[in-house]
């Protein structure tokens, strides 16, 4: 059987605006394994998002307890909404996803951008968001190469097989 | 079950080209097989492929991140060395099935 593909994807720019542990790690791993693949990547975040990339928050991301129907307890019964608002819940909650990433090899967040930026990947922040959020680059972390407008993100997003994916 | 030659010997691959009997593999054939990837080898290539192949040996998955973490390679000279997709080109010329992982 040929694998041979008539048009391979050339580029992909993914869009992040927000901040949980799984929206984050979505766009991530997506970013990563487009570099992997030696497909051209461009991860911009915006909004929340921006929470990925500011260096005060960036170790700190939280999964939501409240609201989530698919959240279960260990052992598969229901996630009441309820237990989810008490004090601490969110944080054991989100520490416990944590550990299971790093079970299977994911790394944190800051390592994470190191290994995209290491295979050519490039990682960039919205200057509106920022702007909406008083955030300077001197607050984002160091593996961000820039701030962009929106029609700077699209001039990036130019050329044949690219695909804008947002999360 | 499909046979490819390299360096005058016959070897086993699958669709893709990835071989299916590791013990197949010796160092002729990986500077072949890095030919028709378009990699000359050199000793740094041929430190990492033979890590690559002690690490499938051992049973383990592999991931760019735990090579990068190895003290082998850096992740940013294994995408220097093996230009593109460093992952699938490295397994391919160790003679080691292609690694399955998304990370």
């Amino acid at each position: 059987m040929s694998t041979e593909k008539e048009s391979p994807l050339k580029k992909v720019c993914i869009i992040c605006s927000k901040g949980s542990i799984e929206d984050v790690y979505a766009a991530l791993v997506m970013t990563n394994g487009a570099v992997m693949e030696g497909i051209e990547a461009k991860l911009f975040f915006t909004f929340f998002g921006l929470d990925a990339i500011t260096k005060k928050q960036m170790n700190k991301l939280k999964t939501s307890t409240v609201g989530n129907p698919a959240m279960r307890m260990p052992g598969g019964l229901p996630f009441p909404t309820l237990l989810g608002v008490l004090p601490g819940v969110e944080a054991g909650v989100s520490a416990m996803m944590k550990s299971q990433m790093e079970a299977l090899d994911i790394p944190p967040v800051e390592e994470f951008f190191e290994l995209i930026t290491a295979g050519g990947g490039e990682i960039y922040a919205c200057k509106l968001a920022m702007d909406m959020f008083k955030l300077k680059k001197e607050d984002l972390s160091e593996h961000v190469k820039g701030v962009l407008t929106i029609g700077q993100f699209y001039e990036l997003a130019s050329g044949d097989h690219t695909q804008i994916i947002f999360t | 079950m499909a046979q490819k030659e390299f360096a005058g010997q016959m070897v086993e691959v699958n669709e893709e080209g990835y071989f299916t009997n590791p013990q197949q593999w010796n160092k002729e054939i990986a500077v072949a097989v890095a030919k028709e990837e378009g990699i000359e080898l050199t000793e740094k290539h041929f430190a990492v492929l033979e890590y690559l192949r002690n690490r499938h040996n051992a049973g383990e998955a592999l991931t760019i991140r735990s090579i990068g973490k190895s003290g082998v390679v850096e992740t940013k000279d294994f995408y220097a060395l093996f230009p593109g997709a460093p992952l699938k080109k490295a397994t391919k010329i160790a003679g080691i099935p292609k690694p399955t992982g998304c990370i």
